[in-house]
């Protein structure tokens, strides 16, 4: 399984404005990522890491490019070939710089919620939020709101999202960016072993150096380029 | 998951203010509404309950209520003789405002045709109808008198025989039932020098005259009680009430009166719709357009109050689109919120004006059929007012909730 790829992105390009205000904020991005891998995207900010992941993650199209996710093409450019948002719920997870969990909503109900939008039935949706949280041992603080857990409960709760629908790819935008470094290593160690339980392909988009070794592949992006890295495991 | 109710559950405290607010703004417009129903009701009780089919009363006035009407007593028997007519009965209205027990007590003085008449239609609370010709009344609790109690009107006392409620005049007042007899006495009392002033002056006005002065005794009986004089017209009453037989056509007794030159006549429609075309219009329309402007501030501060809601959901809004949320997710967590918020406004709205519309002067009355209206009226708010969050929410895009 972990040779098959999860995603292509192939030649992406995206430029923001026209003429004497265009911007290319990302040219040529190619990236090809296996299920059950894990990747780190480096790079200093306004490199165009956000500008790729939100391409990726179907929220904002390149102006060129192909993307192809699970054998299914789709973005040809910024024609979008399927339902980006019903294939976005079901493809993908994300997992964000702050937690991104829905204030109002418990623990538990933050992962439930993922799959009821996803129209699995309460019961499946409750049983398989508890099972998530078990698993990444927040069972006891299922019915716990956000405010009450701490930066690094709430990012396991996040990830427990980001999997609740079993999707192909996981995309984490510096996810580690709020805690501190030993729980910002804990995070990226439970990414890898996300990755590597679930089968799931995982791009983590950080600026954090001192986790490195928890990657199967780095890549750095730079001006809009992405190349893989010297640190390439 | 009802996100609308998660979202409440944690916010709890902020819900039940904002509810708690709108509820007292919604019992500001159903109070209006309730008061401009009780104005109706109150203008138009008395003509409701005196069961009468046809009203006379002085010529080319619109009396008795909408204006002041004076006819002689006697129309009655005039009015008695009319094929159809059952009962013709003699009445009196009339205000007064007396100092009592050192407070302001105004009531509106209403005359019953005693022995006819004894105030068997008067809905009681408690007591008796009056019993005797004399030195009795009826009181509606709204004016604060006591069974038993006895209370100074003009040169007579009058004991308070019987309580009733609800029985309110166009102006607001009280109504207090007397004997026809007993309320011309209120009405016309006079002191025992005015009287002795006025029989002097008949008198003087006797002897000046050619008569007085051929004929001297008549100059004594000029100045006898103004009864005594056949000179002198009977007493007046405000109107002249008929109530007709069984099958009688009240169009033929209607024309029948109308071609008496001296008189008016109206059936009891008609003095229902002199009332509320005439004194009450004007309090009606200034409260209904009162009720209108409430009803639109309303919406505009539910409106608000939806939108700063929607807004503070902002994050949690785009973070639902990215993780795949439908546009009819977040429209139906806006809606609902609305509803509830509408629907809880709404109970407290009833509930506090139940404890506090007594509490008015005046009757709120709330009809089925107006807090039907008023709920139809919340719903349209909630959905309308929600449209600004709705919008907001609508155009939020998914990557926010990278931010």
């Amino acid at each position: 399984m972990k040779n098959k790829l999860a995603i292509q992105v192939e030649g992406l390009k995206k430029v923001y404005g026209s003429g004497n205000t265009e911007v290319i904020a990302m040219r040529n991005a190619s990236m090809h990522i296996s299920y059950g891998e894990i990747v780190a995207l480096l790079g200093p900010s306004g490199s165009g890491k956000s500008t790729f992941l939100t391409a990726v993650g179907l929220i904002n199209p390149p102006t060129s490019g192909q993307i192809t996710i699970s054998d299914q093409l789709v973005l040809n450019g910024p024609e979008a070939v399927v339902n980006l948002k019903n294939f976005r719920k079901k493809h993908i997870g994300f997992v964000f710089q702050k937690s991104n969990l829905i204030p109002f909503l418990t623990a538990r109900e933050n992962v439930q919620i993922a799959l009821e939008i996803n129209n699995h039935s309460k019961k499946y949706s409750r049983n398989r939020a508890m099972e998530l949280l078990s698993e990444l041992g927040l069972a006891d603080r299922a019915d716990n709101f956000p405010p009450m857990l701490s930066g690094g409960q709430q990012q396991r709760v996040a990830i427990c999202r980001a999997l609740a629908n079993k999707p192909a790819v996981i995309l984490a935008d510096e996810p580690t960016a709020a805690l501190d470094s030993h729980l910002g290593e804990k995070v990226m160690e439970l990414f890898r072993d996300v990755a590597h339980k679930y089968g799931t392909a995982v791009i983590v988009v950080t600026h954090d150096h001192r986790a490195l070794g928890v990657f199967d592949t780095i890549y750095e992006m730079e001006d809009g380029i992405i190349k893989k890295g010297e640190g390439h495991v | 998951m009802n996100l609308a109710i998660k979202d409440i559950r944690h916010n709890l405290g902020r819900f039940i203010f904002t509810s708690i607010g709108i509820g007292m703004l919604l019992m500001i417009v159903m109070g209006m509404g309730g008061i401009y129903r009780g104005i109706i009701e109150d203008a138009t009780l008395l003509i409701d309950d005196i069961g009468a089919d046809i009203w006379i009363v002085q010529n080319d006035t619109r009396g008795p209520f909408a204006e002041l009407s004076r006819i002689p007593r006697n129309i009655s028997f005039r009015a008695q003789t009319i094929p159809g007519v059952a009962t013709a009965r003699t009445f009196v209205q009339h205000t007064i405002q007396r100092q009592y027990k050192e407070k302001q007590l105004r009531m509106s003085v209403v005359g019953l045709d005693w022995p006819i008449d004894k105030g068997q239609w008067v809905p009681l609370i408690s007591g008796r109808i009056l019993n005797q010709n004399h030195y009795e009344m009826i009181a509606d609790q709204l004016l604060g008198l006591e069974l038993g109690e006895k209370i100074k009107l003009g040169k007579n006392n009058y004991t308070v025989v019987g309580i009733t409620a609800n029985m309110i005049s166009s102006g607001g007042d009280g109504i207090a039932f007397f004997t026809i007899q007993d309320a011309l006495d209120i009405q016309f009392n006079q002191s025992g020098e005015t009287t002795r002033l006025e029989r002097n002056s008949r008198g003087v006005r006797m002897s000046k005259s050619d008569l007085g002065l051929k004929q001297p005794g008549l100059i004594e009986f000029a100045q006898q009680s103004s009864s005594k004089l056949p000179g002198l017209s009977d007493t007046q009453v405000s109107a002249v009430i008929l109530k007709l037989s069984p099958g009688a056509d009240l169009r033929k007794v209607m024309n029948i009166i109308k071609g008496w030159e001296d008189v008016s006549a109206y059936t009891s429609e008609g003095e229902r719709q002199l009332l509320l075309t005439g004194s009450v219009e004007k309090v009606k329309k200034q409260i209904g357009l009162f009720s209108i402007l409430l009803t639109i501030i309303s919406a505009i501060i539910m409106a608000l109050i939806l939108y700063t809601l929607t807004l503070d959901k902002i994050h949690s809004i785009a973070l639902l689109k990215l993780i795949g949320a439908s546009n009819w997710v977040i429209l139906k967590l806006i809606l609902q919120q609305a509803f509830i918020l509408g629907l809880s406004g709404y109970v407290i709205a009833y509930l506090l004006g139940q404890k506090i519309f007594p509490n008015f002067p005046r009757r709120v009355i709330l009809t089925d059929g107006d807090l039907i209206q008023l709920g139809i009226i919340v719903l349209i708010i909630s959905v309308v007012s929600s449209l600004l969050g709705i919008i907001k929410a609508l155009k939020v895009k998914p990557n926010e909730a990278l931010n």
